[in-house]
């Protein structure tokens, strides 16, 4: 158990009470057993009490493997403390294993003196024999290092339940909420809105909802009657910035922030979208604000999704379409269209592993060079990308902005692990939004004054061509995917002319203004910069702290904008003797920066479907800083960064 | 007159009601743009383009609010030569942007310009689903059984043993018959023309503009450079009356040289679970069959009257039946949301469980 401080007494037991800065919990059992809605719930728990958290979900793409196997186990991390963190953790403290599956595919992650919690009645010879263990592991060496708690989930949830006339069957299925009870108690969480949430999650059988309640309080009351829990454990509220806050994941706080860009730009929103992990939540959030002016259209396939959303931005409406894996390539010549028609597109790719099926339910980076090249022709874009789940919100309405703004189509890249992770998200207030509200073209512009309408004559500032929607008397006008003539917009073979319509589009995406980039350097004095994008600022972040708290100075950046890049980056990298790129693909950052800046880095690579560890980040960066030549004068120090 | 629920269900003739009207006189000039046309010397565009800018006066629109669509091929440079709106875009999604387009303009006149390769290749999927969903759209469906923009390999309604670039030794792929495949997609609206007979042409897409759903408007349409002659025996030669089947809601089937009363001297009879050709004066009047556009298992049994040989071929309305349109349906449910439950975006963000600091 991490960084215990004080300890104090029940007042409930006298029990003992052990105050922890944080608790890292892995929930872990087979995929019918309900650990995701045990997670969450614990996680809502953590949130009401003001913990800061993080959170890792991890499961299989079988719906439902077969039962009690390795294939089958789906497991839900989740990290509270009293201090602001960064990521899901490295390792539990804490593992719940359902099953002896759930427990052999976890407990090399469980750090010796960790607690394991086990729900004996599923270790069964059958059961073992499954996942191959010959003897029971609990009886062995297996698990001699850890805390071990068994319970007899099963048995005590069916006694739990007697009263209520549920069968055996229907009654063991709430196990996880009695284990959830059980943690509940250990970590003195408030148990009102599970209950609630049960009772609202089984409205519409009351039975459920009672069952399920009464699992609840038996693991709670088993943890306070039982000797062998004699401790419990106790982590303060966080002191994080004020304000209102909440959970959010980040699918949830994409979909708010395209919901956000369409009150704020006063267009309705169409999204086109088709099923697909990890994308579709997006698609399901959306489908439920049609309040807001939002129109989701689940079409036949990614290219029809994309399409329709780029025929509704023609009539006038942010269009959307949302993607993941493989339906990033199938809609690759559509936003090849939308560049040539410079319409407004926001399209969003949550990535997860690949290639082809790939891992649908896993998390990489592995999008970022398909996002930047991956259509016919020069047809650039602007890409952009979310750091945690909170953080996909004002990503998603800058996204918005500049395909508004400059008429484009634009590439969030979101991945799995922001899209079903989740951390406190601080309630933005909605008048502090930016307003992203679009003028439509509604008068004739031709330059020689013949009253014609030129769909390609562009401002002069930021290069966009006029957005005239039909309906608009005088302004009928035809686009289309040839190459057309610069300013008439009329078809055009001309070979200067395609020169300059080429070198006109890269210039409209190269001169978009995006933030300079802000390097997180607390001493002034690094030697080293490492540099990330998307949802490794936690594991990066968390991996500096470690270095510095070990007494060396490291500096860091993170880009939100990958495409264009921070005007001072090139300066940036260039300050510090060496630069170090984590990525969970091969490189391909890495690779863009290196050709744009001639500037040499170390590229950190791994492509494991899990987001980085910490720990193994700070062990880099420790070995790279313990490689620097000590007696070498900098070249030019990290002074005048800001902290 | 029709009451508002009516139109919601969809009712015939209304594909047009929530489009501006104009009290202006239009000219088929009117409709035309200032590019210059660019199609092969003799190409069966030309009829339809002259068709479609002559009769679009006849509907009122405003000119603004008629949209023409096109994916890629011959036809689909259609959009650059009529001063509307329009969109050249890519091939085969021409249904599937202009589902977009309708679902959130009902203001719009949506128009779809495709060909067999198009449509009933590449972009097979998305036609059969804008014609499933009824989105208020009319496609015009250009067939002339060839690739004539990438000079001249066979199309997917191209007949068997077609001889092509890609074929030297006939080609083996089994046409597509589109109008069956349009009532097979649950299509509303099917209707089938020929690009030479401009009366005819002009009813069926009158009658498809304002149908509201999806109509589909197969023409048939020469390529005289890499398909030549394809359509000719309906067009010349002796036998070329007795072969066009033209058909009309509500009246018998009867077509080829007129009889002593003024109508055809063959006609469409019942033959077992299909239809058979015969000599009116060979069968009772009571035995000729009476065109139906709402009879689905009619229509579909016409359209296998003749197959690729073009024996017997029917033009006109093949089907056309009232159903709630895709886009009315999404329509009504924003609008309720709305009215239900307007959106307060503070709220949403705030949610349902929130702490303070």
């Amino acid at each position: 158990m991490t960084s215990e401080t004080t300890t104090s007494q029940r007042a409930d037991s006298g029990e003992e009470i052990r105050q922890l800065q944080r608790v890292v919990i892995r929930f872990a059992g087979d995929s019918g057993d309900g650990m995701q809605l045990t997670g969450d719930r614990f996680t809502s728990e953590a949130a009401a009490f003001g913990n800061d958290l993080a959170t890792l979900p991890n499961f299989p793409a079988e719906i439902r493997a077969p039962q009690g196997t390795l294939p089958g186990v789906s497991s839900f991390q989740l990290h509270f403390a009293d201090f602001d963190i960064l990521t899901p953790g490295d390792r539990p403290d804490v593992l719940v294993a359902m099953n002896p599956a759930a427990l052999k595919a976890n407990i090399t992650d469980l750090p010796a003196g960790g607690i394991l919690i086990v729900n004996t009645d599923e270790f069964t010879k059958r059961n073992l024999g499954k996942v191959g263990y010959d003897d029971n592991p609990l009886d062995g060496d297996d698990v001699a290092s850890f805390q071990v708690h068994e319970v007899a989930m099963a048995q005590l949830t069916r006694g739990a339940l007697e009263e209520t006339g549920l069968s055996k069957k229907e009654a063991e299925r709430a196990k996880n909420m009695f284990a959830l009870g059980l943690l509940s108690w250990m970590y003195h969480r408030p148990t009102d809105g599970t209950e609630r949430a049960l009772n609202e999650k089984f409205a519409k059988r009351p039975e459920l909802a009672e069952a399920n309640i009464l699992a609840f309080r038996a693991g709670w009351n088993y943890g306070e009657t039982t000797e062998a829990f004699a401790v419990s454990y106790e982590v303060a509220p966080a002191k994080l910035e004020q304000g209102t806050y909440r959970q959010i994941t980040g699918n949830a706080a994409l979909a708010y922030g395209i919901v956000a860009a369409g009150q704020r730009s006063g267009l309705p929103v169409f999204l086109g979208s088709y099923p697909i992990t990890p994308a579709s939540d997006v698609l399901h959030e959306l489908s439920q604000h049609k309040g807001f002016d939002v129109t989701s259209f689940q079409a036949e396939d990614e290219i029809a999704g994309v399409g329709a959303a780029l025929g509704a931005s023609f009539g006038g409406a942010l269009g959307v379409t949302t993607t993941s894996g493989p339906g990033l390539g199938l809609k690759a010549e559509t936003i090849g269209l939308g560049v040539a028609l410079e319409l407004p597109l926001l399209v969003v790719d949550v990535q997860r592993g690949g290639p082809s099926t790939g891992l649908p339910t896993k998390t990489e980076q592995t999008d970022l060079l398909q996002a930047m090249f991956g259509r016919n022709g020069e047809s650039p874009v602007p890409v952009i990308a979310p750091q945690s789940p909170g953080d996909a919100f004002g990503t998603a309405l800058d996204a918005a902005r500049i395909a508004l703004t400059y008429r484009t189509p634009v590439l969030l890249l979101s991945d799995g692990s922001i899209a079903n992770g989740s951390e406190p998200w601080l309630v933005p207030d909605v008048t502090d939004l930016p307003d992203l509200s679009v003028e439509f073209t509604r008068e004739p512009n031709a330059p020689d004054g013949s009253g014609d309408f030129w769909p390609y004559l562009r401002d002069a500032e930021t290069l966009a061509r006029p957005w005239a929607v039909p309906g608009t008397a005088g302004l009928e006008h035809r686009i289309g995917g040839l190459e057309k003539a610069d300013g008439t917009g009329n078809i055009s073979y001309d070979p200067d002319n395609h020169d300059k319509m080429v070198r006109l589009r890269q210039g409209k995406i190269d001169g978009i203004p995006v933030p300079d980039v802000v390097v997180d350097d607390p001493s002034g004095h690094a030697d080293v910069l490492v540099i990330g994008w998307g949802s490794t600022y936690g594991p990066i972040g968390a991996a500096c702290r470690r270095v510095r708290n070990a007494g060396r100075d490291v500096a860091a950046v993170h880009l939100r904008h990958l495409n264009p890049l921070p005007a001072n980056l090139g300066d940036v990298l260039g300050r510090y003797r060496a630069v170090v790129c984590p990525e969970m693909n091969l490189g391909q950052l890495a690779m863009l920066l290196r050709a744009r800046y001639l500037v040499d880095m170390m590229s950190y690579t791994k492509v494991a479907g899990l987001p980085f560890k910490a720990e193994e980040l700070a062990d880099v960066l420790t070995n790279v800083l313990a490689d620097m030549p000590a007696d070498t004068v900098k070249s030019n120090t990290g002074n005048g960064v800001q902290a | 007159m029709t009451t508002a629920a009516e139109q919601r269900e969809g009712t015939v003739g209304l594909g047009l009601a929530d489009v501006p009207t104009t009290d202006d006189p239009q000219k088929a000039k009117d409709f035309t743009s200032d590019q210059e046309v660019r199609w092969c010397p003799g190409c069966g565009d030309y009829a339809v383009l002259a068709a479609v800018r002559g009769f679009l006066p006849d509907l009122g629109l405003r000119r603004e609010n008629i949209v023409f669509v096109s994916g890629i091929g011959c036809s689909s440079r259609f959009p650059y030569y009529l001063d509307t709106y329009g969109m050249h875009s890519i091939h085969g999604r021409a249904p599937a942007i202009a589902t977009g387009l309708a679902t959130s303009r009902p203001d719009l006149s949506v128009w779809v310009v495709t060909g067999d390769g198009d449509a009933l290749s590449i972009g097979g999927n998305h036609l059969i689903h804008a014609l499933r969903r009824n989105v208020n759209l009319t496609i015009l469906l250009f067939n002339n059984r060839i690739y004539g923009l990438t000079k001249g390999q066979y199309s997917p309604t191209s007949e068997v043993g077609k001889v092509t670039k890609s074929t030297p030794m006939g080609s083996v792929d089994h046409p597509f018959n589109p109008v069956s495949v349009a009532l097979g997609a649950e299509a509303t609206f099917v209707a089938r023309a020929l690009d030479s007979d401009r009366r005819s042409l002009t009813e069926v897409l009158r009658a498809a503009a304002e149908h509201r759903g999806t109509s589909l408007v197969e023409i048939f349409q020469d390529c005289p450079i890499f398909n030549d002659g394809t359509f000719d025996v309906l067009r010349k030669g002796d036998d070329a009356e007795s072969r066009l089947i033209p058909v009309t809601h509500g009246e018998p089937i009867r077509f080829g040289p007129a009889d002593e009363d003024g109508a055809g001297s063959y006609a469409v009879v019942r033959d077992g679970f299909g239809l058979a050709v015969a000599k009116t004066d060979d069968v009772a009047e009571r035995d000729i069959v009476v065109h139906d556009a709402t009879d689905h298992a009619l229509a579909f049994v016409l359209s296998r009257l003749s197959d690729q040989d073009l024996n017997h071929t029917v033009t006109g309305v093949f089907r056309s039946v009232s159903r709630p349109t895709y886009d009315d349906a999404v329509r009504a449910q924003v609008d309720q949301a709305r009215n239900d439950k307007p959106g307060d975006l503070q709220a949403l963000l705030r949610g349902k469980d929130t702490w303070t600091v």
